[in-house]
């Protein structure tokens, strides 16, 4: 499982015993408390994974395997800005492929990737349905459409700066 | 509440959507009834928020505080359909129809045509709505809007997107009044299944079929459920209802708990839909206040709720049994039919699942009656087809038509055709699962059948369009690698198949191609086919069966002469430099970062193909289109 060494605060801790308990006695309650844990921890840590287990009366590996096949579950942490390029077929069609690479190479790391200093992270979806704006990338919701690859240092510029 | 409380609500709201409805001359002396000389609906659909709309709404707030407006009413609605130009704006009652706005423009609008006396700012209306002449027409006059006809999107931008008010004055919940009152289950099913309703989430399955089975099978809890995991990349038909129009989806979902005898309903929705899953959740507690869900519905006696479940990324959830695995808390991996869901669904319970766009349709065909609905369509395809347009042309946006409408009509009159002069070569419809129809089929017409009948399906909508820039091999690759990386794993044929399919087409995209893999590919696409447990490993080799079949010339072009006619795949191409085109300006040799090009200040530059990576850098900086791939 995870590498990173987890730091979780106290108040974090009491928010996802609150959020068990809300959906404690709900017909499918795991994938629920995950959606709400990885908001909380900002991506889900082994730890987090066996207080889940224990607390539903689960199976850590049954945790464990409903969080591994969900894309949108990350099992390590994401960067401070996080960024999303859409490789739907619209925005591929538009070469999405092209702003990706850029980003990559910007910042010199790949898709699925963190910065060392944590400050970015990269991730690549399918399909946000922006398709009017095609290709579009993602930074902490904020989207940017029409993109042609050259348009890429002067936004993460940015939040470089930032 | 009663039926008489939901009418009474609808008429205090009627001519307030009527003024979005009806033609000009009548709306402006309906505008008077409604104590608003003119309302402002601008779109709050992922689209156009995208591109700032919301902004374009608090700046109109403020101008209007300024400027003293206090008899225009600002209304954020679902989407208009016209994404390319979003953020749209339209005034009523003129049907003015403002495109691509911005704060600024909103304040100019404001300023001159929203004030008291005010006249239309022409410039700033989308170009097609204003005559040579400078004569302003309907927007539904448009070529975008003629050929349309909206059943399943008929409030989708005419209604507040967040009001249960607005919808039941549109019509919402008029259906399940009439059901609850006057209609037993078996004549919900016998109309529904004499509207000739076929499901729109890809497989076509007739739905009142569907409620039938669940209807007959025993047991005493039972299911409703929406699939609004809209996996096809592409597609965003289902979040535009649930944007634009939630309640159509609750009111149709609520008919079929009362039909089929659930009390309970659940919505898988995408957690990629952040406005469309806010939106479910507004109107489905706005419906539980005024006891449209809960107990006791309209003084029936019927209990029904529903549930909100969110998606997390796996395209396989789309398929009815990994999306129930899913709601149920575990891997969304699907499993052997039968038992079917309508016997064994959620939670082992008797289930009907439908798309959102098959739910939009029920309450219309319930309130208009299946004759009216029938005569909509071809033989064997009833009703309307929503459509998400994207790719190269010009309109991208969602349109619906009628089943049977050509793909011409789609892509050159609702279209606009293709941007920059450029050929049409082939749309994908139905996504990873479907194929491509190449510019010789496109005068069919669009239904279940005639697609299935050239290679392709209808699958949920997407329709992608493709120009000569597009390389066949190439985007079959591309779905390749999606439906490769969205196998869930649990059967061989699926995991391995994708795998082996992938790397071929990798294999022949890397200029490495041999005459045989042509034919291993139909092999293995045959044995997927038969062999896959669900509908994402039978129908992941469809896109490049298809591709092959009307495209084999530009297989064959990337396997003998290792050349790709579209210039996409990079390792067939080289660069070059047009000699008569180079100014010798130097920009592409200062970035090309191997230094592969060579050439003095104003005289032609030349690339060394042998040392050229093919990374594009000088082409994105050539200012004199010089650079070409060959």
């Amino acid at each position: 499982m995870s590498q990173n060494l987890f730091e979780g605060t106290a108040e974090q801790m009491s928010e996802l015993l609150k959020c068990i308990e809300a959906h404690r006695d709900e017909a499918g309650a795991l994938m629920p408390v995950l959606h709400e844990a990885q908001h909380i921890y900002g991506y889900l840590p082994a730890e987090v994974q066996t207080i889940i287990a224990e607390e539903l009366g689960v199976p850590l590996a049954e945790v464990y395997g409903v969080a591994t096949f969900y894309s949108q579950f990350s099992l390590s942490p994401k960067g401070k800005h996080r960024i999303s390029v859409c490789l739907g077929t619209a925005c591929y069609v538009k070469g999405s492929d092209k702003i990706l690479e850029a980003i990559e190479k910007e910042l010199r790391i790949s898709c699925g990737e963190c910065t060392p200093d944590k400050k970015f992270s990269i991730d690549s979806c399918r399909c946000v349905g922006a398709c009017g704006l095609a290709p579009v990338m993602i930074v902490d919701g904020e989207v940017y459409g029409k993109l042609s690859a050259k348009d890429v240092a002067g936004i993460l510029d940015g939040y470089i700066k930032d | 509440m009663t039926c008489e409380e939901l009418k009474k609500i609808a008429g205090e709201k009627a001519d307030l959507i009527n003024v979005r409805r009806i033609v000009r001359e009548q709306a402006e002396k309906l505008a008077a009834n409604t104590g608003y000389r003119k309302q402002v609906l601008v779109c709050g659909g992922t689209g156009c928020t995208s591109s700032h709309s919301l902004q374009v709404i608090e700046q109109l707030e403020k101008s209007f505080k300024e400027l003293g407006i206090d008899d225009v009413l600002i209304v954020k609605t679902g989407c208009f359909g016209l994404c390319a130009l979003g953020p749209i704006m339209i005034v009523y009652p003129e049907g003015a129809f403002y495109s691509q706005m911005t704060p600024e423009h909103a304040r100019t609008v404001a300023e001159k045509h929203l004030v008291k006396g005010g006249e239309l700012v022409k410039e700033l209306l989308y170009a097609e709505t204003v005559h040579k002449d400078g004569s302003v027409i309907p927007f539904s006059e448009i070529p975008f809007y003629k050929h349309q006809m909206r059943i399943a999107l008929r409030n989708c931008g005419v209604i507040a997107a967040e009001s249960i008010e607005e919808a039941i004055a549109a019509g919402d919940y008029q259906a399940l009044a009439k059901v609850l009152t006057s209609m037993t289950p078996d004549e919900v099913i016998a109309e529904i299944k004499a509207s000739g309703l076929r499901g729109r989430g890809g497989a076509g399955f007739p739905t009142g079929l569907k409620w039938q089975f669940t209807k007959e099978a025993k047991g005493d809890i039972k299911y409703v459920c929406c699939n609004a995991d809209e996996g096809d990349p592409g597609a965003f038909m289902d979040r535009s209802v649930l944007e634009g129009d939630p309640h159509t989806v609750l009111e149709a979902m609520t008919i079929a708990g009362y039909t089929v005898g659930a009390q309970e309903g659940y919505i898988y929705v995408r957690a990629e839909y952040p406005i469309a899953v806010e939106r479910l959740n507004i109107a489905i507690e706005q419906s539980r206040k005024l006891g449209l869900l809960g107990k006791n519905i309209l003084g029936s006696g019927f209990d029904f709720d529903i549930h909100v479940r969110l998606g997390a990324g796996a395209f396989v959830c789309g398929e009815e049994t990994a999306l129930m695995a899913s709601i149920e808390g575990k891997r969304g991996e699907p499993r052997p039919r039968p038992p079917f869901s309508a016997q064994c669904g959620v939670f082992k319970k008797p289930t009907v699942l439908n798309n959102v766009e098959t739910w939009a349709n029920i309450g219309p065909i319930l309130l208009n009656g299946s004759a009216w609905f029938s005569s909509i369509g071809t033989e064997k395809s009833k009703g309307t087809k929503v459509f998400a347009v994207g790719g190269k042309i010009n309109n991208v946006g969602l349109v619906e038509v009628p089943m049977g409408t050509t793909l011409r009509t789609i892509v050159y009159d609702i279209g606009g055709g293709i941007p920059d002069g450029k050929a049409f070569k082939a749309a994908q419809t139905g996504g990873p699962s479907g194929g491509c129809i190449p510019a010789k089929y496109l005068d069919i017409g669009m239904d279940f059948d005639n697609l299935v009948a050239i290679g392709s399906m209808m699958g949920s909508g997407g329709l992608i369009v493709m120009d000569e820039d597009t390389c066949m091999v190439d985007i079959a690759k591309f779905y390749l690698e999606f439906t490769a990386d969205e196998s869930c794993g649990k059967c061989a044929p699926c995991r391995i198949g994708t795998k082996r399919l992938l790397e071929l087409l990798t294999k022949i995209t890397d200029g490495n191609g041999e005459p045989e893999d042509l034919d291993k590919i139909k092999e293995l696409a045959r044995h997927m086919k038969a062999s896959s447990l669900c509908a994402l490993g039978q129908s992941a080799p469809n896109p490049i069966l298809s591709a092959m079949e009307h495209f084999g010339a530009e297989y064959e072009a990337h396997i003998y002469d290792k050349k790709c006619p579209a210039g996409v795949c990079k390792s067939l191409l080289n660069y070059y430099i047009e000699p008569d085109k180079c100014r010798g300006c130097t920009l592409c040799k200062r970035n090309c970062p191997v230094s592969a090009i060579s050439g003095e200040v104003k005289s032609a530059h030349v690339i060394d193909t042998k040392t050229c990576i093919k990374c594009g850098q000088c082409i994105a900086h050539c200012k004199f289109g010089a650079i070409v791939k060959k």
